[in-house]
């Protein structure tokens, strides 16, 4: 969990703003953007900054999100640190763009600011638009608030740019809920980050003539696969990477990050998974049936694209009854994703526990400590009586 | 459970609803505190009901969530009074969640008893009521009452001090703001201050 210091560097700012700042920090070669509600204040500070000469960046207003993510691709494969950043339907109009990037092997960073996906039109949190990108080939970083959300873009520039991964990365935090609310945020200095960062020395150039390569080739039977392999390999062994720069940053600026948060879970009998902000709201409710005597726990994954299906199996190894909170469906008459993701992980336990899903949150639906608690109270009826009513379900409806 | 000061703002669009959430948050902090400050948007247009949330708390605040059992509700607004403004955000009257110890603290030229018959909050609570509207138009020249009703906020609840409140406001928004346009905004909260009324 991200902890505050009580030092002068603590500021008040908004998940955007945060984003902001830290993009200033970074200050990357090229920024291609299209601003999107609820992200637009990421892009709107940015090119303040631009404006007053604070950052280097070749700034690169675009006409679509499509051409955002066209433009960042262009620039990466010349060998530039990219950024952008997008929500909602600007993440879907990337879509085919997506797989490029990932594809070629492009370490873009982007912060994707959750939002639902239309129809109907939605302007508030949910996580449609980045689950439906959660196979296009990208680490995702989910992040529960702003602090968080600031120490994943840092690290996310290291993890897409190692040697081992070059893999582009969204790093993820709640629209409106996290984006617009000023929350404590302890900043680095500029000197720190750069430190922290290093210099960009990009893998392969294509404006490097002295050793010219192909971008972008078409591939046949006979390479496509191998590439795709590859890129497999190199996606399922980033969960290493993100460790292991989770671990510098925590030696560096002293905030513990891993692949997931584990909360009251050593002992716990049954426990919730969500993402992002809710686990927060989720933690004090933990609390207070912990105060009850109640064995309940909660896990929050950080890193969710790989999945990290060895670790978060080992995480509910002695759990009974577990409940998958998405805040998303995946419309697939089953469950939301990362309840799919989450019940393939538990087929090789020993005693598989039950594994519910609720659907909750969508379209900024508030999710309260009392949504929480009807959550556990359930789970804690499930282990009593071995017997589960509904497997899925829309939480607090019928 | 854990417990924060909870704070629930109600306005209109374009009165400074947002801002002021975020001047109390900004001030909180710069007293030590762990803040929160965020705004609901619903229907983006001029007039439409608006609400924002403060929370201030001595440990890091975990909850993200909308405050539905305020300590303070501030009604920057009085013709929102008696309705139910939801505009298709989960919304309800002014009141909801309200309970013996809120502080209501109403932008109005009348008397704190007044205020507490519509309401219609029988022996609940605390009402106060200062006139963050006409304050605003003779210091301002416009009606913007929310930096007068910060004033009074730091009168009657204690959370915030005056002296921080115009301390951020002078060094934070010397960028955004004329020298003129500060001043001004710092003699409505003195005076939102001074002019607060309390019952009895």
């Amino acid at each position: 969990m991200a902890t505050v210091t009580g030092t002068k560097k603590v500021v008040g700012l908004t998940g955007n703003s945060a984003i902001a700042y830290a993009m200033k920090q970074v200050d990357p070669d090229v920024c291609a953007a299209y601003p999107i509600t609820p992200s637009t204040a990421i892009m709107e500070e940015f090119s303040g900054y631009y404006a007053d000469g604070q950052v280097s960046t070749e700034l690169i207003a675009v006409e679509s999100e499509h051409s955002a993510m066209s433009a960042c691709i262009g620039a990466a494969a010349a060998g530039a640190r990219v950024m952008t950043a997008t929500s909602s339907q600007g993440l879907a109009l990337m879509w085919e763009m997506l797989y490029v990037a990932s594809g070629l092997r492009l370490p873009i960073v982007m912060a994707v600011v959750n939002r639902a996906l239309s129809s109907p039109i939605n302007i508030h949190c949910d996580h449609s638009d980045s689950m439906g990108a959660r196979d296009s080939g990208w680490i995702q970083l989910y992040s529960e608030n702003v602090q968080e959300a600031y120490d994943n873009l840092f690290q996310a520039v290291r993890i897409a740019e190692d040697r081992r991964v070059l893999t582009p990365v969204m790093v993820c935090m709640d629209g409106f809920i996290t984006s617009h609310a000023i929350e404590n945020l302890t900043i680095m200095d500029d000197a720190e980050i750069k430190e922290f960062i290093g210099e960009h020395e990009s893998a392969y150039s294509l404006l490097d003539t002295e050793n010219p390569i192909t971008v972008g080739a078409m591939t046949l039977p006979d390479a496509y696969m191998d590439i795709k392999h590859q890129q497999s390999k190199a996606m399922a062994a980033s969960k290493d990477v993100v460790v292991e720069v989770a671990g510098e940053f925590e030696q560096r600026f002293g905030r513990s990050y891993g692949l997931m948060e584990a909360y009251m879970l050593e002992d716990a009998e049954v426990c919730v998974v969500v993402l992002s902000s809710a686990a927060g709201t989720t933690k004090v409710a933990v609390d207070e049936l912990r105060s009850q005597g109640k064995k309940v726990g909660l896990l929050k994954p950080r890193l969710y694209r790989p999945f990290p299906h060895e670790e978060i199996m080992e995480a509910l190894r002695g759990c009974k009854a577990i409940c998958v909170l998405d805040r998303a469906d995946s419309m697939n008459g089953f469950g939301g994703p990362l309840f799919t993701d989450i019940r393939a992980a538990l087929y090789d336990t020993p005693q598989r526990p039950v594994v519910i899903n609720r659907i909750f949150g969508l379209g900024g639906r508030d999710y309260t400590v009392e949504d929480a608690m009807e959550v556990y109270h359930e789970l804690l009826r499930i282990k009593e009586t071995g017997k589960v009513e509904t497997l899925s379900a829309y939480l607090g409806e019928d | 459970m854990e417990r924060y000061m909870e704070v629930r703002w109600h306005g209109r669009a374009q009165q400074g609803v947002v801002t002021a959430a975020k001047l109390l948050g900004e001030t909180a902090l710069r007293e030590g505190k762990f803040v929160q400050a965020f705004p609901e948007f619903g229907p983006e247009r001029m007039g439409a009901p608006v609400r924002a949330f403060n929370r201030i708390a001595e440990m890091p605040i975990r909850i993200h969530a909308q405050v539905k059992e305020p300590d303070i509700v501030i009604i920057i607004d009085p013709t929102l009074i008696g309705t139910e403004p939801t505009g298709g955000m989960e919304g309800g009257a002014i009141t909801d969640g309200t309970d013996e110890d809120t502080i209501f603290i109403v932008n109005s030229p009348r008397q704190p008893e007044e205020i507490r018959a519509e309401l219609d909050i029988d022996g609940k609570g605390r009402v106060y009521t200062v006139d963050a509207s006409r304050i605003s138009m003779e210091e301002l020249k416009r009606h913007m009452p929310n930096t007068p009703t910060l004033g009074a906020l730091a009168r009657v609840t204690g959370l915030i001090s005056l002296d921080s409140l115009v301390a951020n406001f002078s060094e934070n928004y010397s960028k955004k703001f004329s020298q003129k346009v500060i001043e001004a905004n710092i003699d409505a909260m003195k005076r939102g201050f001074q002019e607060v009324r309390e019952e009895g």
